[in-house]
């Protein structure tokens, strides 16, 4: 199961990549989709069952407009910071709380930290806690930095990942 | 029909040099490591993923570009996070205006307990 999932992802990877249904490329993407699949298959994901839910795929799909809006927005607060004559920063590092289990969720969720305004993940800990470098700090505060933060992406990574 | 969006390309490319142009501009005058990484990332990501769309639309629909911008889209934080993480383990100091440093703090309760 995980060796086909695998093996399906690396050849649509394939597929794009060449963009030909000329015969032999599709032969030689199978073939080396096949071996790939049976390498890594333990190591690209631990439960396969989760690529075929149907409903993870919409919240997947729900995930990216919202993503891209906050990526924007982010990156025009940085505009603003970066041009304003000032510098109006108060950096710091501030720990918020994950209740995500699942290690691709938690990556998941520190990647869209990194790519939202002011906030950058620094270090992930085993039991849950984030550390976020703010390029703003509102509020050293656990619950209040985690309510800011963390609360907007968290359900919906959630329904996907876990 | 085609020239339109090939229009529309190249406003994105545009917009898109513009943005890694703001990162650029980020890495120059902030402070410090941190601080640095975060308008370089933020900004250098969306700034090449719009770039490659426009390539997407200019070229007439390369696929290829969006798997490249998947692919952009998922290292480019992972690198900042690595690069970010390695600093402060290797012991680089915030900015000295730095408002808290929490990470900083639970490291040496760490080593006195």
């Amino acid at each position: 199961m995980k060796k086909l999932v695998l093996f399906l992802v690396s050849f649509t990877a394939w597929l794009v990549l060449t963009w030909t249904i000329y015969y032999p490329a599709l032969l030689i993407g199978i073939l080396i989709s096949i071996i790939i699949g049976f390498w890594f298959g333990d190591l690209f994901t631990q439960r396969p069952r989760h690529f075929f839910q149907i409903k993870r795929l919409l919240y997947l799909l729900y995930y990216i407009p919202i993503f891209l809006y906050y990526c924007t927005l982010a990156n025009l607060d940085v505009a603003y910071r970066v041009l304003h004559p000032y510098l109006p920063i108060e950096p710091g590092i501030v720990k918020v709380k994950t209740t995500l289990k699942s290690e691709v969720a938690r990556v998941a969720l520190a990647n869209s930290i990194t790519l939202t305004p002011g906030t950058m993940s620094v270090a992930l800990t085993d039991d849950g806690y984030i550390y976020v470098h703010c390029i703003k700090v509102y509020s050293a505060d656990l619950k209040e930095a985690t309510q800011r933060i963390v609360s907007r992406f968290e359900p919906i990574l959630r329904e996907v990942f876990e | 029909m085609s020239e339109t969006v090939v229009f529309v390309g190249k406003v994105i490319v545009l917009i898109g040099v513009l943005f890694d142009l703001l990162g650029c501009i980020g890495l120059v005058r902030l402070p410090d490591v941190y601080n640095r990484l975060q308008a370089s990332t933020k900004c250098v990501t969306l700034g090449t993923c719009l770039i490659l769309f426009g390539v997407f639309l200019m070229s007439g629909f390369l696929w290829k570009s969006l798997l490249a911008i998947v692919f952009v889209a998922l290292s480019g934080p992972t690198a900042a996070h690595a690069i970010s993480h390695a600093a402060h383990k290797a012991g680089v100091k915030l900015w000295e205006k730095s408002v808290v440093d929490k990470y900083q703090e639970d490291k040496k309760k760490v080593k006195e307990s």
